[in-house]
């Protein structure tokens, strides 16, 4: 036993987990044979590595050690010593269970694109594998440059997917995201750039302990913001979304609104909060009223949506506004909120666009008009869209909750007015999701078309029941969760308090009056 | 024990929920029917040792929530107030649950709405029974979701989903409020807990704070938060509009959810945050007012109202309101009884209802009624009792509890108690006009039913008697036996601290110390008398006098019959704008200038430039040579020119 556990010590468990999709990539790359059973070895190969990915990914949680904020698992490697670049992966209690959230809806992907996706099957899945390497990869490096590579890479199997295996006006909406976030990405080069070249090291530890002058940080918080601001994404740069959201395949979306809008918070809570905390403060005000503005604004635009996942990828943005007003309310309840946000988010929106992905099957269509009634025909499918619905309402007892009330709690103790807007929300939420189920699931059934389609195969249930659990888990023992981040966030905010206080004793006048300005 | 009388229900709801189609309907039957009935016998032991023999307790189960200094257990707290509402609610859910059975035969769902129905109970049993206002908040949001799923039970009525929708959305602003006092009381007292936060209160009696850049007394704004909350789920004037619509839901679920039970848990917030409403004043007149005239608005709309379900919803609406001005003037003990009382007589009147409907073939126009007391003789005596409950006549439930809260209102002295007095007194008078008008539409008079109708009428099945019989027993019955406990002289000893009352404040005390003045007392008795009157007059006596009325004064009429005109007013300014944002900002904002001048106007752009310089490329060696000798001319000044200067 103890053999085996100081075996299990010592494995590169972090690499063994972001690489692992790349060996079954390869794997399938050998394939040889008819199309149907290269697509056929190829779907079995893509589910067999992601699942033995997510229980390995698993091994992290059950050896993760809540009290501590240290990063855990720590490998370094020499990458390129005369610039002090190096392979250093590690996972804290922000990040570790965004690992877990990639894995876990990586093998459902694969799942849900079984039936579905009938044209080159054995590129389909190398792109979703090598997109699984690249989203592990980049919530475990812990070298700025690492980061980028991963971060950047992201982009390329995703821009494939909705160009290659997309609908509608595929190629408009896998360009729009790509430039998007691009033209985001460059921004953050520079500023990473312009920190390495102050630091001379681009460890993420160095750069957390790194000091940079005041208008340093703002130019800095910019440059990384037009890159998080637009993953996120916030209103005005959210307008990539709900194309790219339409034209992707479901397992595009799920991906999509479960793990890459993650990447722009998790950027916010790894890269400006603790290297910039003076230039997080001096910018809390913008990030409030955008995010304010994508809550009240967006939720609007949900309601009058006909594109069920139009309106979907719209309550997204909603949603990810919750997380950027939490993360800069930055207090205890409001940064762990905003993460528990950001987990439960991915689960919910990735089971809303699989919801949408069921009966787009079997109908070919997202028009919420041509549905009505389902509840007649498809009783399971009504109660699991039903659970998903309730938990992206925010109802307690449901993931949704936690993270909202968290945020909310948290963003009252700061500023009353905020939470009182974003609070607004909570009712329009209720009110597009409900209008929403209401149209496609109740009601009777008369279309023809309609009244043809089945209720939940197998396969189905067995990609939709694990989120249900997961989904009430989170909301009726959401401690599980919030063990993992205590630690994490408690020192995060510690190390941004003392920042400013510093700051303050150093040039108390100057902060304060622009601050005074600023509110 | 106590754990069983909150969690029987949930296995009951589980088992029919998602094995209901495997069981069968009986055996769904069966298991919920058992659930909620073992959880009232644990009920009703507990109700005893809490409240009588006095011993209060919290179970702690588990942490819900903890960050920082935030913290939420999950936790079961038994005190006289959570065992007077658990043992209510099992009970009358019980009986509700039997009368289920028979009442939805015919239905080809009966397991998921037997399910829902056990679910409900479950969680306003955690709404009831929770120790801190985040677990409160999961019942509270529980019962609601309930409420939505049992409203809009019958999903192929667009007119159903679209009451469900309200529902829940009306609900959801209540919540907004209750939320944001949640956020409020965790501000001021670092806790939720329900210990922490009475312990401190007095404290706090005069803290003062800024919430939304409004500087005031602390508690007050605070108790107004909740009390928002309240007046969303009790369907207080301006968020009422949900409760009528609701009346889409089978029977049996609008006496369980709303008129019973759900609906009353405003009252019961107000009354389990009585320790921070006490430091309130001004949060107290707020309820007062608020729930004066909802009492006498209700009232108003039911007089004219022609569907016997929806007479009922606005009686049980303008009953709130009794019960929320007697909180306002700290009468909590008089609320809290009278919410109890009405739980019995108004399930009873719902149900007796519904056994009407039932009897009609499913007819609920009072117009189409007439006639059929002698065809169902049970349900017709059940009805009058319910009646004589409601409307305070002596010795019946309603009468020590409506007497209690209208007496208090006149003992406390205030402004805002004379008001909602001389308005209770009012709206007595009208409740006993309304009650009487449908007693006398329903049975008696002529038929006015068709022919085919009227052979069918017959007596409901013994499943649905007796539950109706039990509760009759209860409307009669509970006034008498609960008086000396909840507000007369026994009262502190029963409540044990689960109810705080300022001694400057305690309107109840100054009623049995300065007995009311002859007229006062008897005062609601007459006016209850004068409504019976009034009603046999009009359509006993003089079926025509209605119509001629109705003619007389159409303005007031229309303004009753359309309930204030509520529904258009907030159509027009909530829901027809919200929609037009929606498209303004999504054509016009996205669309329109975010995309326009953003990425495709960029690439638009590009793509002009790309062909601008394109034609630069025209593959002519004279234009090359030409654009080289120009250059080499530019560079050549430059260096000369530029470098002289």
């Amino acid at each position: 036993m103890t053999a085996l556990s100081t075996f299990i010590d010592n494995l590169p468990i972090l690499t063994i987990v972001t690489f692992l999709p790349l060996v079954g990539a390869a794997f399938i790359l050998m394939t040889r044979g008819e199309a149907q059973v290269v697509a056929r070895q190829s779907r079995y190969v893509a589910l067999w590595t992601t699942l033995l990915t997510f229980l390995l990914s698993l091994v992290i949680w059950f050896q993760f050690e809540n009290g501590t904020a240290n990063f855990q698992f720590e490998e370094r490697l020499d990458w390129l010593p005369q610039y002090r670049i190096s392979y250093h992966m590690g996972v804290d209690g922000i990040s570790m269970l965004f690992v877990i959230l990639s894995t876990f809806l990586t093998p459902l992907c694969i799942l849900a694109s079984w039936d579905s996706i009938q044209k080159l099957v054995r590129e389909y899945m190398i792109a979703f594998l090598v997109l699984e390497t690249m989203m592990v990869g980049m919530f475990c490096a812990m070298d700025m440059v690492l980061f980028y590579v991963f971060f950047e890479g992201v982009l390329i199997p995703m821009f494939l997917i909705i160009g290659v295996w997309g609908g509608g006006r595929r190629v408009y909406s896998a360009f729009k995201f790509f430039l998007y976030t691009l033209t985001g990405s460059v921004l953050l080069l520079v500023a990473l750039l312009a920190m390495y070249f102050q630091v001379g090291s681009t460890d993420i530890p160095d750069l957390m302990a790194a000091k940079f002058s005041r208008d340093m940080q703002l130019w800095l918080w910019l440059g990384m913001f037009a890159s998080f601001a637009v993953k996120v994404p916030m209103w005005p740069v959210h307008t990539w979304l709900p194309d790219a959201h339409v034209d992707a395949p479901t397992a595009g979306s799920v991906i999509l609104a479960g793990v890459l809008l993650k990447m722009g918070g998790y950027g916010f809570l790894r890269f400006s909060v603790p290297m910039l905390p003076e230039a997080s403060e001096y910018f809390t005000p913008l990030v409030f009223g955008l995010s304010l503005v994508a809550v009240i604004y967006t939720s609007l635009v949900a309601l009058v949506q006909t594109d069920m996942k139009k309106l979907i990828a719209y309550s997204s943005v909603a949603h990810m506004g919750f997380v950027t007003i939490g993360i800069f309310a930055l207090n205890q309840q409001a940064v762990e909120g905003a993460i528990f946000q950001m987990l439960s988010h991915g689960v919910v929106s990735a089971a809303l666009f699989l919801c949408v992905g069921v009966v787009y099957d079997r109908l070919h269509t997202r028009d919420i008009d041509r549905y009505g009634g389902l509840v007649n025909n498809m009783p399971r499918y009504a109660f699991a869209f039903m659970v998903f619905m309730l938990a992206s309402v925010g109802l307690p007892g449901t993931s949704g909750f936690v993270g909202e009330f968290l945020v909310l709690t948290g963003t009252f103790q700061m500023n009353s007015s905020v939470a009182l807007l974003a609070a607004t929300g909570v009712v329009l939420g209720a009110a597009y999701m409900l209008y929403l189920y209401r149209r496609v699931v109740y009601g009777e059934l008369t279309k023809t078309d309609v009244k043809a389609m089945v209720d939940l195969e197998p396969r189905e249930i067995a990609i939709l029941a694990p989120i249900i659990v997961v989904v009430m888990w989170m909301g009726i023992y959401p401690m599980a969760f919030l063990d993992v981040m205590d630690a994490s966030v408690a020192h995060l905010l510690r190390n941004y308090h003392d920042a400013l206080a510093t700051r303050a004793a150093e040039i108390a006048p100057l902060g304060s009056s622009l601050l005074a300005w600023v509110w | 024990m106590l754990v069983a009388a909150v969690f029987l229900p949930l296995l009951g709801a589980f088992v029919a929920g998602f094995f209901g189609r495997l069981i069968g309907d009986r055996a769904s039957h069966i298991v919920t029917c058992l659930g909620v009935g073992l959880a009232s016998l644990a009920a009703i032991f507990t109700f005893y040792d809490v409240a009588i023999a006095g011993h209060s307790q919290v179970v702690n189960l588990t942490t819900f929530l903890s960050s920082g200094t935030f913290e939420a257990q999950w936790a079961l707290r038994f005190d006289t107030l959570s065992a007077v509402m658990v043992m209510t609610v099992t009970t009358v859910s019980t009986l509700i649950h039997i009368y289920a059975v028979g009442y939805m035969s015919h239905d080809d769902s009966q397991p998921r709405f037997m399910a829902y129905l056990s679910l409900f109970t479950f969680a306003m049993l955690m709404l009831v029974t929770a120790d801190n206002l985040v677990q409160m908040f999961f019942g509270w949001e529980g019962v609601g979701l309930v409420s939505y799923l049992l409203i809009g039970f019958w999903f192929k009525k667009p007119s159903a989903n679209a009451a469900a929708i309200k529902a829940f959305i009306v609900n959801r602003i209540g919540d907004f409020g209750f939320l944001l006092g949640i956020f409020a009381i965790y501000f001021l007292f670092d806790a939720v807990s329900f210990d922490v936060i009475f312990g401190a209160a007095e404290g706090k009696a005069d803290a003062e704070v800024t919430f939304f850049g409004i500087h005031a007394h602390a508690l007050t704004i605070t108790c107004i938060l909740l009390f928002v909350g309240a007046m969303g789920k009790s369907a207080q004037l301006f968020l009422h509009t949900w409760l009528p619509d609701a009346m889409e839901g089978p029977t049996p679920v609008s006496a369980l959810i709303h008129a019973a039970t759900m609906v009353t848990a405003g009252v019961f917030l107000v009354a389990r945050m009585s320790p921070l409403f006490e430091y309130a004043p001004t949060a107290l007149t707020v309820v007062t007012v608020i729930g004066a005239l909802t009492a006498f608005f209700a009232a108003t709309i039911g007089c004219v109202q022609n569907d016997i379900k929806r007479i009922i919803a606005y009686s049980t609406c303008s009953q709130l309101g009794y019960m929320f001005f007697a909180c306002g003037v700290s009468a909590y003990q008089a609320g809290i009884f009278h919410l109890m009382t009405h739980a019995w007589f108004k399930a009873l009147l719902f149900l007796s209802a519904g056994s009407v409907i039932h009897a009609m073939s499913a007819e609920q126009d009072i117009r189409k009624m007439g006639g059929i007391w002698r065809l169902i003789p049970v349900t017709f005596t059940v009805m009058m009792i319910g009646n004589l409950a409601l409307t305070g006549i002596p010795f019946f439930a309603g009468y020590f509890s409506k007497d209690m809260v209208l007496e208090a209102a006149h003992a406390a002295g205030t402004g805002a108690g004379n008001y909602a007095f001389a308005l209770g007194i009012t709206a007595a008078f009208l409740t006993s006009f309304y009650s009487w008008r449908l007693t006398f539409l329903t049975f008696f008079g002529s038929p006015r039913a068709n022919h085919h109708t009227m052979e069918h009428v017959h007596e409901s099945p013994l499943v649905m008697t007796i539950p109706l019989g039990l509760l009759a027993l209860g409307a009669v019955f509970a006034g008498f036996l609960g008086y000396d406990l909840f507000v007369g002289e026994g009262r502190a000893e029963f409540w044990r601290g689960a109810i705080v009352v300022l001694e400057s404040q305690d309107s109840i005390a100054r009623v049995h110390e300065h007995h009311p003045a002859i007229l006062i007392k008897y005062l609601p008795l007459i006016v209850s008398l004068g409504g019976l009157g009034l009603a046999y007059l009009m359509y006993i006596k003089r079926p025509d006098l209605p119509g001629r009325l109705a003619a007389a004064f159409p303005g007031v009429y229309q303004f009753l019959l359309n309930k204030w005109y509520f529904d258009e007013l907030y159509d027009f300014l909530f829901v027809k704008n919200a929609f037009r944002l929606g498209r303004l900002f999504w054509k016009g904002g996205d669309t329109g200038i975010i995309d326009r001048f953003g990425p495709d106007g960029l690439s638009a752009a590009t793509g002009v430039f790309a062909r601008r310089l394109a034609l630069v490329q025209s593959g002519y060696l004279y234009h090359y040579a030409f654009a080289m000798i120009v250059g080499l001319a530019a560079i050549v000044s430059w260096f000369v020119f530029g470098r002289a200067g």
